[in-house]
């Protein structure tokens, strides 16, 4: 099944890119705009057809690899159940 | 009897031979180090250089940090031997939780190329154990993911404890947001845990007068003078 993981900063943790295009936002008139996180996604295509399962594991890849627990949080979503 | 130090080569590091000379001239016999070997036997003591570790993939330091060898760096820092981690090797270290934090992207968004100066906040680590609290030492910086960041909580640790061990300062070793490159928490360049010790400036890269510093050298000493005898 397809698995997108989206990972971002911690809000504790400074994150100068989301800053500065805050700032850069805000430069081009939209005052409107609040905080900016920037972050990355990961798609996984994963063998499996049991979506809990799934999640586990990925969840465990998340916590050893795909995201630093000391600097970053993530949301995992299983977008196609097998 | 010489002493001798491994130095770590990662697929894309590249400030070893610098490390090697470094320690050649404290009379250490320095010697590289594949990522993939599983033994550090007979070492006293391991440097992990600087560069772009496996591409500086996913995060600096998050893939290396699987590499055969570390479980071995690990030891070492679990048996108190002398570690020392050099720009991407501080990266490294802190990605493996061996050293508290991590590193992520400059304040200003920009590579920062440059000499720049540190205040010796705390002389209990391998890393200054041989400086004295407040030298000032001009030492060259290069890195994009300078910025050291941690919890409130654990930087406070960090300070309680003499973790903290170099400062980003003016050359009067005031410091201050203007004399912090890259906008490290508490202008934090070098922590040190246990026998384990990072920074993110390169003071292999000041170690002759015809290198515009030397002030590396103090630094490598007291990473030299840690080292205990070689043995298993």
């Amino acid at each position: 099944m397809k698995v997108r993981v989206e990972i971002t900063r911690r809000a504790s943790i400074s994150d100068p890119e989301g800053t500065t295009v805050a700032r850069g936002l805000r430069d081009l008139g939209y005052d409107e705009v609040g905080e900016v996180h920037m972050g990355r996604t990961i798609h996984l295509d994963i063998a499996g057809d049991d979506p809990d399962a799934v999640m586990d594991r990925v969840d465990e890849m998340c916590r050893r690899l795909l995201a630093n627990p000391v600097i970053e949080d993530y949301v995992i979503t299983v977008e196609e159940p097998a | 009897m010489t002493q001798r130090v491994a130095v770590v080569v990662f697929p894309g590091t590249n400030c070893e031979h610098d490390v090697v000379h470094a320690l050649d001239l404290l009379g250490v016999d320095a010697r590289l180090v594949f990522h993939k070997e599983t033994s550090l036997d007979g070492f006293a003591g391991v440097v992990l250089p600087g560069g772009f570790a496996h591409g500086d993939y996913l995060r600096t330091g998050a893939i290396a940090r699987f590499s055969p060898i570390m479980t071995e760096v690990a030891r070492f820092a679990e048996i108190g031997r002398p570690v020392l981690g050099i720009c991407n090797g501080f990266q490294i270290l802190c990605e493996a939780g061996l050293l508290p934090g991590a590193l992520v992207e400059n304040r200003d968004l920009r590579f920062v190329c440059r000499p720049i100066h540190l205040r010796v906040e705390s002389t209990g680590s391998v890393l200054t154990g041989s400086a004295a609290v407040g030298d000032v030492l001009e030492i060259p910086l290069n890195s994009y993911e300078g910025n050291y960041v941690a919890d409130t909580d654990v930087l406070d640790e960090l300070e309680r404890t003499g973790g903290v061990v170099l400062r980003y300062c003016d050359p009067g070793g005031d410091v201050s947001d203007a004399a912090n490159p890259n906008g490290a928490a508490r202008s934090i360049a070098g922590v040190a845990r246990g026998s384990v010790a990072g920074l993110m400036p390169h003071p292999e890269r000041a170690v002759e007068a015809i290198l515009g510093s030397a002030d590396g050298l103090s630094l490598l000493r007291s990473f030299v003078d840690s080292l205990t005898p070689s043995r298993v």
